[in-house]
């Protein structure tokens, strides 16, 4: 595949769903079953196009390897912004992910929205998502990704709002969109850092800016956890995770395409694009956040009760990984859990969905014993469990085992292991309230019979979606080794250069390659290229053998006793999981008394919500009421003064009107009228009046000639 | 008694304000007429004399020659005025006849 038919594919993948969106709001109403096909065929094509370049970057094999096109969109004398599409590896695999999930989602809502009054106007937002999405996937610079960030952002509020008739739903895609909103406050911040430092918004040129030190130091730290600070908003982290469990209000579909798959990794997938761009400070607070993210959000997961918020927060802990993996410098295991994790969560939510559209609840206490009556679902359902659990042979174990083991590898190497010791508890707990799910849903006795009874399986609109992601929850990570997965085709790890200074090491083994991506940004691509090659494989036969070997030790170690941790964690949690739900030999309930502060506490959600309404809350309404005083005072005093001084020079120029220039106006009719008056007196009609008039003045001009 | 120039426009003088009081005083557009006719007659005089005791040429003559033809044709033309005027208003005193001042 040529770089063109390449550049042509990724743009034909920004354009279908646009399209899409287009026709099916424009016109969805008047095509035959409001055009749902329109945009399940056209994200069809969009998917095979992915499948495509795929396909190509795959047979190219190299990491480094990038298409890249731009034109001029503004130009200001010294303030130039570009519009253009990058395609690398990373993006491949970017639009493979959102293209399979988003052909399957739609699919799929075929069968779950069937019915709904505004159809076609959630096929449209279906496809004006998917659109944002492709964009951030193949902006080449900072600008454009910002933008298709909101456009993002504008979609997911449409989305989740769209039962916009619940006060609920309403309420959460206000609190999703001004939670977000002070993530990309940072975000924007973050790119103005950079711009104003480097002068350019470009991903490589920035690249080689930071790698060159035209912005360094604190500015740097600075800006990049400015930047970050829009992953926290999108990818739902720590302080802002809040908006991500209440966005469920949402159609379950959407939830599993937005929600667990695509948008939420849109931070994560920024973060790791840009990766050059952060300095150790921001990489340490990324790596904390991550960690301190994926820990806290799996133990609330722990006692809800409604389905889709249990993987809600699952999904806040799988994304707290990826962001703790970004933070360890390794993009490419972040990235390649991002993948996977799009997969089996997806499923997670189709299936999810299946039930809750089967029993028309989402309470666990309404479920049980579903195994029977929805076979499809319950296999797929507990694929994607265990993929998500962390058992070998399935999709998730091998990312979620490259996270951790370079996590560690971090904390052998720095000293720094509390993200570790965090992330591996979360692997424990995460099997355990999985298969908490899983049992309290499909095994056991029908909590409420009549509800049971009515359950049934999902069409095969529904069904085929679950199949698909299924198989590709599997085979998703391949079947090599979990640290030399196919992955490193396509995303090649940064040399992330602070951090390497900082810690004083070359790489983290396998997956810190010291690679030359930064000189390739420069103008003599060719031969930085084939150096850079040089370098990587000299590195393994002759000079820096004994330093790249140690490190090599230490990764692989780490990775070694990483990868028997996490299996022992996720067996350890299945079989809790199992004995306390499924044997049912513990009592829950009694535990709940006996540990109430703990339990209030996580299902109080570590009360963030009533920490920001006890904050946040009466800040901004202190803020508004000052605004509104300044409003009020000076604002209106000023309006109302300007009114005031309009009306004085009004009333003065009204006296001036009156008197000056209608007394000219009257003072000339006056004095006509007055000279008519006494000119009438001289024209009496009598011609001998006329000639006397004639005769004295002949007279009166001889006398004056003969006197002068 | 030598007679000279002023002897002639003495009299001409006289003649003209004669003929211009008749054409002030009177009523009647005859009379005013008449005053007109008064008047050019004055000037036929004035031009006869300064030609005689002026010039030494027949200049002035021929002149009143034209003043006396043209005299005739208004004569002609100013009764036709006044027959008119007589037919429209039935009257033929010039103060009466106000038509135009309205």
């Amino acid at each position: 595949m040529s770089d063109n038919a390449i550049l042509y594919s990724a743009l034909a993948i920004l354009g279908l769903p646009l399209l899409s969106y287009v026709l099916i709001f424009f016109f969805g109403k008047k095509l035959p079953r409001q055009g749902d096909f329109i945009g399940v065929g056209l994200m069809g094509i969009a998917q095979l196009l992915a499948i495509r370049i795929f396909i190509a970057f795959w047979k190219i094999g190299d990491p480094s390897y990038r298409v890249e096109k731009a034109f001029t969109w503004l130009d200001l004398g010294g303030f130039r912004i570009d519009a253009g599409i990058l395609v690398d590896g990373m993006t491949a695999v970017m639009l493979m992910v959102v293209c399979i999930v988003s052909f399957l989602v739609h699919l799929y809502s075929v069968g779950y929205m069937h019915g709904d009054r505004r159809y076609a106007r959630y096929f449209a937002f279906l496809g004006f998502f998917t659109f944002s999405m492709m964009g951030i996937v193949l902006a080449n610079n900072l600008f454009f990704l910002y933008m298709f960030w909101e456009l993002v952002g504008l979609s997911s509020y449409l989305l989740i709002g769209f039962f916009f008739h619940k006060h609920s739903a309403a309420n959460a895609n206000k609190k999703a969109f001004l939670t977000n909103r002070v993530g990309d406050w940072g975000f924007w911040l973050g790119i103005l850092a950079f711009f104003t430092a480097t002068g350019t918004l470009n991903y490589f040129e920035l690249f080689a800016h930071v790698h060159a030190g035209t912005i360094k130091g604190a500015l740097l730290g600075w800006a990049g956890v400015a930047l970050f600070l829009g992953c926290v908003g999108k990818s739902a982290q720590m302080p802002l995770h809040i908006w991500l469990p209440d966005a469920m209000e949402g159609p379950t579909p959407v939830s599993a395409l937005i929600h667990a798959a695509t948008m939420v990794a849109a931070g994560v997938y920024m973060v790791a694009r840009l990766a050059p761009l952060f300095g150790a400070d921001a990489m340490m607070v990324i790596l904390y956040v991550g960690a301190i993210t994926a820990f806290i959000t799996s133990t609330i997961a722990l006692v809800k009760t409604d389905i889709k918020r249990v993987l809600a927060f699952s999904t806040l802990s799988q994304l707290g990984y990826m962001v703790m993996a970004l933070g360890a410098g390794d993009p490419t295991n972040a990235m390649f859990h991002l993948t996977t994790h799009a997969m089996f969560k997806a499923l997670l939510f189709l299936g999810a969905g299946s039930v809750i559209h089967a029993v028309h609840s989402q309470e666990m206490g309404d479920m049980g014993g579903l195994r029977k009556k929805m076979p499809i679902t319950f296999v797929t359902f507990l694929v994607a469990t265990l993929a998500l659990s962390g058992v070998p042979f399935f999709a998730g174990f091998y990312s979620k085992d490259g996270i951790l083991g370079s996590t560690l590898a971090f904390g052998m190497t720095s000293g720094h292991y509390v993200p570790f010791i965090l992330g591996i508890t979360a692997a424990a707990i995460t099997p355990f309230y999985m298969f908490r799910l899983v049992f309290r849903t499909f095994f056991g006795k029908p909590q409420i019979q009549e509800k049971y009874d009515h359950a049934h399986e999902s069409p095969l609109s529904m069904t085929i979606p679950l199949m698909t992601l299924g198989v590709l929850s599997i085979i998703a990570a391949g079947w090599q080794t979990a640290d030399k997965g196919w992955f490193a085709k396509f995303a090649a790890p940064y040399d992330v250069p602070a951090i390497s200074a900082e810690f004083n090491i070359e790489s983290t083994g396998d997956h810190l390659v010291v690679h030359d991506e930064h000189a390739q940004a420069g103008h003599d691509a060719e031969t930085s290229v084939e150096a850079a090659h040089g370098d990587e494989h000299g590195a393994d036969d002759t000079h820096g053998e004994e330093a790249h070997g140690e490190h090599h030790d230490v990764a692989h170690t780490a990775h070694v006793r990483a990868m028997v941790m996490s299996i022992s964690m996720a067996l350890l949690g299945i079989t809790l999981s199992w004995w306390v739900y499924y044997r049912k030999k513990v009592n829950t309930g009694a535990l709940q008394k006996k540990f109430h502060g703990a339990y209030t506490v996580l299902q109080g959600m570590y009360f963030f919500d009533e920490l920001y309404h006890a904050t946040v809350y009466p800040f901004t309404l202190w803020v508004a009421s000052v605004c509104a005083a300044f409003d009020r005072i000076v604002i209106d005093g000023i309006v109302n003064g300007t009114g005031y001084l309009t009306r004085m020079v009004s009333w003065i120029s009204g006296l001036i009107d009156n008197y000056f220039v209608d007394g000219a106006v009257n003072g000339v009719a006056a004095v006509l009228q007055g000279a008519g008056e006494g000119f009438r007196r001289i024209q009496t009609g009598r011609i001998q009046t006329y000639l006397a008039y004639v005769s004295a003045s002949v007279l009166i001009l001889v006398l004056v000639y003969r006197v002068l | 008694m030598n007679v000279g120039l002023p002897h002639f426009l003495t009299i001409s003088a006289a003649l003209f304000a004669l003929g211009l009081f008749a054409v002030m005083s009177r009523r009647n557009a005859i009379g005013i007429l008449m005053g007109v006719e008064l008047m050019l007659n004055a000037s036929n005089i004035n031009f006869v004399a300064f030609s005689r005791y002026v010039q030494h040429g027949i200049d002035g003559q021929i002149m009143a020659a034209f003043v006396i033809v043209l005299a005739a044709a208004e004569a002609a033309v100013a009764l036709a005025i006044v027959l008119a005027m007589f037919r429209n208003f039935g009257t033929v005193h010039a103060d009466t006849v106000q038509s135009l001042k309205r």
